[in-house]
């Protein structure tokens, strides 16, 4: 086949209507006080990981909520589990539980994973 | 002594309550309302924020001591005309009726913006569109409904319709509706448990007391979802729900869905009223309401002697604020008019 050196550009947008949120109650289950966050950043800032990569829980864990799962399996491997984040949390949200959740909730939707 | 005359313009919480304290002073209370009953905006209201207390049953305590009163209550008149000639206030009615008097208090109040003027958000185009009172009517019905009659499975609220918008010509925020929002959102989910409530918002100011708490229990307890972004346009689908398009500021990306019922939140403006009796008293401030002598000393204050200011007519204001302020002012012309407690 001929390339014509393009392609169609997949949508940016977060279409709500075709988000299952069964998969986020999966989270908010096991995790209830993911339900909490305000997405205030503080456990970005404070990541240890996220001084030599390029990461952020606050946005991985809203793009989750948002139903928008296609990265986040990849973005969960920079975490070290080292729990900082849950030590600065304002709202008290278990951010290190919810790490380890997603990568078992991801795992089970044959999303990529790192070996546990 | 002569007994003074006040007079009192506006029967909601602001005009009930300081009526009703004036009248236990050496002076004639008359009380002025425009509409045929006492009560004021806050009757359509069902619950009160942050406590869910029960409008109906917190404003017949109030009308009930007012009623206990000799005060002289006009309902279905509105005044037309302020005037003050050598220390006396010239008042005439919409019924070409004159009245004067030593004092007068301005409770005149607020209204609610309308959301036609946002035509992009569909009010008035769409009946999936609705504002945050019918949405109370509903409440108070205890049935929330589309216009079809249906159980919505989707319901999104979007704060500041009218509010913090230089398009509409009001740069101020309306301080009731963030947590107004979220107390519907909470009645929403108390009655309808299976529905997925979106609340969309620019700041979330949860600045009184309990408010807070509240928001963090609408998150907790219930699941709402709060999503930082304005909806820029609504419109309908095929099956007559309504499209939103908004930005997930936080997220970085559009986002869209499709609602039920899309609930607007809309802001406080001064009342017809307030603007119109300011203006002819020399007090109107910004954006057609009252001012005051002094935002933290003088609030009760005019620069006219002997007009008194209570209750919304000076900013968009609670009801626990309307009603404190309602009795500072009754403080001010108490002093004023060097009046003594009836004994």
């Amino acid at each position: 086949m001929d390339s014509w050196g393009f392609s169609i550009a997949k949508t940016r947008t977060i279409d709500i209507d075709s988000v299952d949120f069964k998969v986020l109650a999966r989270l908010t289950d096991k995790v209830p006080s993911a339900k909490r966050c305000i997405m205030c950043g503080a456990c970005a800032a404070t990541c240890s990981a996220a001084n030599f990569v390029d990461f952020s829980f606050r946005k991985t864990h809203l793009l989750f909520h948002r139903g928008q799962f296609s990265n986040i399996s990849e973005e969960l491997d920079k975490c070290m589990l080292c729990g900082k984040c849950k030590l600065v949390c304002l709202r008290g949200v278990n951010t290190r539980a919810i790490i380890y959740n997603l990568r078992i909730i991801l795992n089970d939707m044959n999303y990529k994973r790192i070996a546990l | 002594m002569k007994k003074k005359n006040v007079i009192v313009i506006g029967g909601g919480p602001a005009g009930i309550e300081i009526a009703q304290i004036l009248s236990n002073y050496s002076c004639n209370v008359t009380l002025f309302e425009k509409e045929p009953q006492v009560g004021g905006q806050i009757k359509r209201i069902d619950k009160l924020f942050p406590d869910f207390i029960v409008q109906d049953e917190m404003m017949q305590k109030l009308i009930s001591n007012l009623e206990k009163t000799d005060i002289q209550i006009h309902t279905d008149t509105e005044i037309k005309d302020i005037e003050q000639i050598d220390n006396i206030w010239h008042l005439k009615t919409n019924k070409e009726e004159a009245f004067t008097a030593d004092a007068v208090v301005l409770a005149t109040g607020f209204k609610t913006f309308d959301p036609k003027y946002k035509e992009e958000l569909g009010y008035g185009i769409y009946p999936g569109v609705i504002t945050t009172l019918e949405f109370e009517d509903m409440l108070k019905a205890g049935k929330i409904q589309t216009s079809a009659g249906e159980e919505p499975r989707r319901i999104a609220f979007l704060n500041c319709v009218g509010s913090r918008d230089e398009k509409v010509g009001n740069h101020y925020c309306s301080r009731v509706c963030c947590i107004n929002a979220v107390k519907q959102s909470i009645e929403t989910k108390e009655l309808l448990p299976n529905a997925e409530v979106f609340c969309f918002y620019m700041d979330l100011r949860m600045s009184g007391q309990f408010y807070e708490e509240l928001y963090r229990k609408s998150q907790e307890k219930h699941g709402v979802n709060y999503i930082r972004g304005r909806i820029s346009e609504a419109s309908s689908t095929f099956d007559h729900r309504i499209q939103i398009k908004s930005e997930d500021t936080l997220a970085g990306l559009p986002l869209k869905m499709t609602v039920d019922l899309l609930v607007l939140m809309i802001g406080v403006e001064a009342s017809e009223g307030t603007t119109n009796l300011s203006a002819k008293a020399g007090i109107l401030g910004e954006y057609g309401f009252a001012k005051s002598l002094s935002l933290h000393l003088k609030d009760n204050l005019t620069k006219k002697e002997g007009l008194f200011l209570a209750g919304a007519c000076k900013r968009p204001s609670t009801l626990r604020e309307v009603i404190a302020d309602a009795r500072a002012a009754a403080f001010e012309v108490v002093n004023y008019l060097k009046m003594e407690i009836n004994g």
